[in-house]
């Protein structure tokens, strides 16, 4: 049931970043040229809706013991305003701003926008697989 | 402002996005970062690989699926290869330093109300910004 129900959270995932309008990077740059003097707030819009449903949505689900399919929820732990933190969101903001995409559009732009999205992800398989081939302490 | 303004249809594309979050977590326990979910998903093989390929697989079926019911997808004119692979690079290496990106941090991190999402989608909004400018400044926008 855990992959049923992972596979259909991916899809309504999908479908919500198509109907957003956030698949297209031109719009997710538009947002982040605040100089550009044609300032797109759409991201801004699909942002407060994300976070409105999922703060309602979390908070029901944090009163069940446990979710349906698992024995516990699995929660980010760390609590640290660090370097590797502040470093890490600097470095994906650089190649965000780069192109326009983010993970999420770009995974979900496979099966439709053409090799260079593909490359996109392929390239971001590549970052992932260095910083795991970095020994821990040179991980800032 | 652009002509395509869609305010409605991005609040609720944003919905189903934190409506896809909150069934992963009250289903499965799990937080919806696509990142980590990528990174998760190229590890070694086992059980926790199996559900992050299944929401991936979901995801790449997303905007198929709104195509096939009639829906628009953009397609999309990215910059010059070398580029695309450097922002790939940088995307990949600061998503797993940072621990997270949009979805992660700045969707399910903030609807936890986390100082650590909080800063760290404060930092990646600037830094994308400011990016933006200089590739602007530089004449390569």
């Amino acid at each position: 049931m855990k992959i049923a129900s992972a596979a259909i959270s991916g899809l309504l995932f999908g479908i919500g970043l198509a109907l957003s309008g956030m698949l297209d990077p031109v719009r997710v740059l538009g947002f982040l040229d605040i100089a550009g003097g044609a300032w797109d707030p759409t991201l801004v819009f699909v942002l407060a809706g994300a976070v409105g449903v999922t703060a309602v949505g979390y908070g029901l689900a944090g009163r069940r013991a446990a979710p349906i399919y698992d024995e516990r929820f699995h929660l980010p732990e760390a609590t640290a305003l660090d370097l590797r933190l502040l470093g890490g969101a600097t470095v994906f903001g650089v190649g965000w701003g780069l192109v326009g995409y983010c993970p999420g559009p770009a995974i979900a732009s496979i099966g439709f926008a053409g090799t260079s999205a593909a490359i996109f992800c392929l390239a971001m398989v590549g970052g992932m697989i260095l910083h795991r081939a970095l020994p821990e302490t040179a991980r800032i | 402002m652009t002509a395509d303004f869609t305010p409605l249809t991005s609040l609720l594309g944003g919905g189903l996005i934190g409506l896809a979050a909150t069934l992963l977590l009250l289903l499965n326990g799990r937080i919806a970062g696509i990142s980590g979910i990528m990174a998760g998903a190229i590890a070694a093989p086992g059980p926790e690989r199996d559900w992050r390929t299944a929401f991936l697989v979901g995801l790449i079926f997303g905007p198929v699926t709104f195509a096939f019911f009639g829906g628009t997808l953009p397609q999309p004119v990215l910059p010059a290869l070398p580029i695309v692979v450097v922002a790939g690079l940088l995307v990949g290496f600061g998503t797993r330093l940072g621990g997270g990106c949009t979805s992660g941090h700045g969707v399910c991190g903030l609807a936890r109300l986390s100082p650590r999402s909080l800063a760290a989608t404060a930092t990646f909004v600037v830094a994308a910004m400011a990016t933006v400018f200089l590739v602007r400044l530089l004449g390569g926008g």
